[in-house]
């Protein structure tokens, strides 16, 4: 396999940034540009911009194209790094303004507006590359790396514009965290305050097209967009709170661009670009799956763990009520499994294949038909349900009552006088 | 024997043409309903998102027989729709980002997997996969002679993306035309859908398999931006031009046919990109028809803003004169609009109102003509209903209601019979 790095020693290097000056600057470079698509990437999420900055970032082709043909025609050199982000920026902010042109001038919707801007923009880059293709032989051929990127043809300097870029981008965010923090949550709120909203969300842009175009070298233009969208959404899972969001994000893709930067540069054949979305991918995998509280594995196991407390509350309530010969009572329909579970916890015994409460469990049969008693009452009494109506919508609210809860349904049937057949506590 | 000049075009440019034709319609056809639906963006997912497909179908089984290749492409396609639902209702992510979040990935990790196969194969390019290779099929063994068109051996000279193009083409006009109505209920309304017994879900599904297999078919002549641009473009330039999905749909044909061919046309002119002129001259018709359109476009709703505005401001004229009338009062040209707001529309509507012989001047005086007094009454019992409306029926208070009812009079006649007075006692004129 000629696709390995030679020996351990060398990947160790590099990862420590010792792998020479040149990988050293281009990784640290990522890093800084992933860390500021985080960041700013948060405030789009929340903002619902991500598929905004996709259409801005496919946009940039017709300028990196166009700023090429316009500077040869000119008689200056085309591959000036400087002059290309300039042209990328102008046609993706254009991008970004016929979105709104389209949106507010016909009745296209904000998806069709996003993908006809994207793929027109697209194709008429396409044009002006085959343009130079064609014109120009042989000195444009560099051009196709903006749409892939391409780590391996960057120098030291175009690493340290991007890292700065990055840098500049991320302070201006962190020093406008409130402002964006109020039009990203509140709009409406934000304008009456006075905010000037649509500066803001100009400023807002203005550093998603920085990161875009300073990424274009080492990500490409299609994969930059994924370094603005998966991190705060992988973040968005670990927390609620938009500092720790912005903190989380930053840190997924620093990491992202960290680990893409060094394994493109270990391994042949391994753009970088593909391999900061994959890493990023998977974190975002991870944190969707194993996040606690918002994860999807946390939210089954509470689900079940809800389920399991509903069915077992509803065998204590059926054998209290059948062993206090309670008009009406059902009987318990439930599992071995399940039945077993209640006996551990020593609340039923199944002595002579009988079922039967023990005394801890008849407290709690009798909590919770109490409960169930006093929801319907308040159903019947207060929501204007008939008393036929209210058993279904008593069994999913019964469990989940708290004790200050109770104590106010209690204190509202006293006022008018209802009291509760069998429920009164022991 | 067959001219040099059409036999030229026979071997370079008939084939591409079609595969552009038939890429066109068929995309641009199904492009109606995800325009419909809102989710124009699933094709641009889908149509990045069939790459790691393609090639993983051709890593696995080193072979580039078309039937693989498209089952590969086809299912990564639907794992595309499948985990955006996924994502959107387990992750609880906003949809824009789940989808951003699915086919960057799946991009990302077709293009990884390219560069690994490419070492291999100079076969597959990733610059293939943007703008297809339109320019690749030509007929090698172009015919000589008109009646080797109704010869035999035609069938295997014409490149198998052609047929499965042309294939892809029938199947969807097949399946838009016999599920028209299920199409159209559960596009504008999913809830009724399920109400007259159509499984909406169902529905959504079948479509998205049909905008995959329809991306993947076209996705090796044209390349992903053309079918993005022809999944949207076609449909959303047709919607700017009718109400109806019927004619919606025709229409959004027709454009897809002048795209693929002007756009063919174009670049074999200039000698450019195909694929990439269709998605421009895609572009292009789209700004002039949101300019020029008729019923939807910029220009036609500026003009009935001006048409509408002139109306206001003339029968704002009237009515202040039969104001003046009833309580037997006088102005001037001058002083009136100067009190209806100097504006040069005003003015306009002055000069008007004098030559239509909606009112005269006596002396320095503004006097209501014979049919200007009527159309200005017209107006103030307008006004007067509207006012009388809003007190008793939308709960406004007296003094609350003139700058509505100032409004409404111009846009709706009430048609209160059996109201006499406004609120504030002035009379309602008679009809």
């Amino acid at each position: 396999m000629n696709d390995l790095p030679i020996n351990f020693e060398e990947i160790l290097e590099t990862l420590a940034l010792q792998g020479g000056f040149n990988t050293n600057a281009v990784i640290l470079g990522t890093t800084l540009l992933g860390i500021a698509a985080g960041v700013i990437g948060s405030f789009a999420l929340l903002r619902k911009r991500s598929l905004t900055a996709d259409a801005l970032s496919h946009a940039t082709l017709p300028g990196i194209a166009g700023a090429f043909l316009i500077a040869t025609s000119m008689g200056y050199s085309g591959r000036s790094m400087p002059l290309l982000m300039l042209g990328a920026a102008i046609t993706g902010i254009l991008g970004v303004a016929c979105i709104h042109l389209i949106l507010h001038h016909s009745r296209l919707k904000e998806d069709a507006a996003i993908g006809i801007v994207l793929s027109v923009f697209f194709g008429i880059g396409i044009v002006l590359l085959s343009l130079v293709q064609t014109s120009s032989s042989g000195s444009g051929a560099g051009l196709n790396h903006y749409i892939y990127g391409q780590t391996a043809a960057m120098t030291r300097s175009d690493a340290a514009i991007m890292g700065t870029i990055g840098i500049v981008a991320s302070i201006i965010a962190l020093v406008m965290l409130k402002e964006f923090m109020v039009v990203c949550f509140n709009e409406t709120f934000a304008r009456s305050t006075g905010l000037p909203v649509w500066l803001i969300d100009s400023i807002m842009l203005g550093l998603v097209v920085l990161i875009t175009v300073s990424g274009l070298q080492a990500v490409g233009l299609i994969l930059i967009v994924a370094m603005i969208i998966i991190p705060p959404a992988a973040a968005r899972f670990w927390t609620d709170r938009l500092w720790k969001l912005v903190l989380i994000s930053a840190l997924i893709g620093g990491l992202s661009g960290y680990a893409g930067a060094s394994i493109s540069a270990l391994f042949p054949r391994k753009p970088a670009g593909a391999v900061i979305v994959l890493v990023a991918g998977s974190i975002f995998a991870i944190s969707m799956l194993f996040a606690p509280t918002r994860g999807v594995l946390a939210d089954t196991i509470r689900r079940l763990r809800l389920k399991l407390l509903i069915a077992r509350d509803h065998v204590l309530e059926s054998l209290y009520e059948i062993e206090s010969d309670i008009e009406g009572a059902r009987h318990p329909n439930a599992s071995i499994m399940l039945i077993k579970l209640i006996a551990m916890r020593g609340w039923i015994t199944t002595s002579n294949n009988t079922l039967a409460l023990t005394e801890a469990g008849r407290i709690q049969g009798q909590r919770i038909h109490r409960n169930h008693k006093l929801w319907e009452q308040y159903l019947v009494s207060y929501a204007d349900i008939a008393p036929t109506h209210v058993d279904w919508s008593v069994d999913q609210v019964e469990h989940v009552l708290t004790d200050e809860l109770i104590a106010e349904l209690e204190e509202a049937l006293r006022v008018r006088g209802i009291t509760i057949e069998n429920g009164d506590p022991a | 024997m067959i001219p040099d000049l059409i036999q030229t075009f026979l071997t370079l440019d008939l084939f591409p043409i079609l595969a552009a034709i038939f890429a066109a319609l068929s995309c641009g056809l199904l492009g109606n309903f995800l325009v419909l639906r809102k989710q124009s963006l699933m094709g641009d997912a889908i149509s990045h998102a069939v790459l790691p497909g393609l090639v993983g179908a051709f890593l696995i089984t080193q072979s580039r027989s078309p039937g693989i290749m498209f089952a590969g492409a086809a299912i990564s396609a639907l794992i595309t729709v499948v985990l955006v639902e996924v994502i959107k209702r387990l992750g609880k992510v906003e949809p824009g980002a789940a989808m951003g979040v699915v086919f960057s990935v799946l991009f990302a990790l077709g293009v990884f997997m390219l560069e690994n196969a490419s070492a291999r194969s100079v076969d597959l390019d990733a610059d293939c996969v943007l703008h297809g290779n339109l320019q690749t099929l030509f007929w090698t063994t172009s015919p000589t002679e008109w009646n080797h068109f109704l010869s035999a051996s035609i069938k295997d000279e014409v490149p198998r993306q052609l047929w499965t193009l042309l294939g892809t083409t029938l199947a969807v006009i097949i399946f838009i035309t016999v599920f028209f109505k299920e199409l159209r209920i559960a596009s504008f309304d999913a809830g009724i859908a399920t109400v007259q017994g159509i499984n909406a879900g169902f529905m959504h599904m079948a479509l998205m398999t049909f905008v995959a297999i329809a991306a993947v078919a076209s996705f090796e002549a044209v390349g992903s931006i053309l079918v993005i641009a022809m999944l949207i473009c076609p449909a959303a330039t047709a919607r700017l031009l009718t109400d109806r999905l019927i004619t919606q749909i025709l229409v959004s044909a027709v454009i897809a046919l002048l795209t693929a061919i002007g756009g063919y046309a174009l670049a074999s002119w200039m000698g450019v990109n195909a694929a990439g002129m269709m998605a421009s001259t895609a572009g292009a018709i789209l700004v002039v028809v949101m300019i020029g359109s008729p019923s939807h476009g910029i220009i036609a709703k500026a003009r009935n803003q001006r048409k509408l505005g002139n109306l206001v401001a003339l029968e704002d004229i009237l009515g202040s004169l039969y104001r003046l009338a009833e309580t037997d009062e006088h102005t001037t040209r001058d002083r009136l609009i100067a009190t209806l707001g100097f504006t040069n529309r005003t003015t306009k509507a002055m000069d008007r109102a004098l030559a239509d012989n909606l009112v005269k001047l006596v002396g320095t005086h503004l006097q209501l003509t014979q049919s200007g007094l009527a159309h200005g009454a017209a107006i103030i019992r307008k006004h007067r209903q509207w006012e009388g409306y809003l007190v008793d029926e939308a709960g406004f208070s007296p003094d609350h209601v003139h700058d509505t009812a100032e409004k409404l009079e111009h846009l709706i006649d009430p048609d209160l019979p059996n109201q006499h007075t406004d609120p504030h006692g002035k009379p309602i004129p008679p009809k």
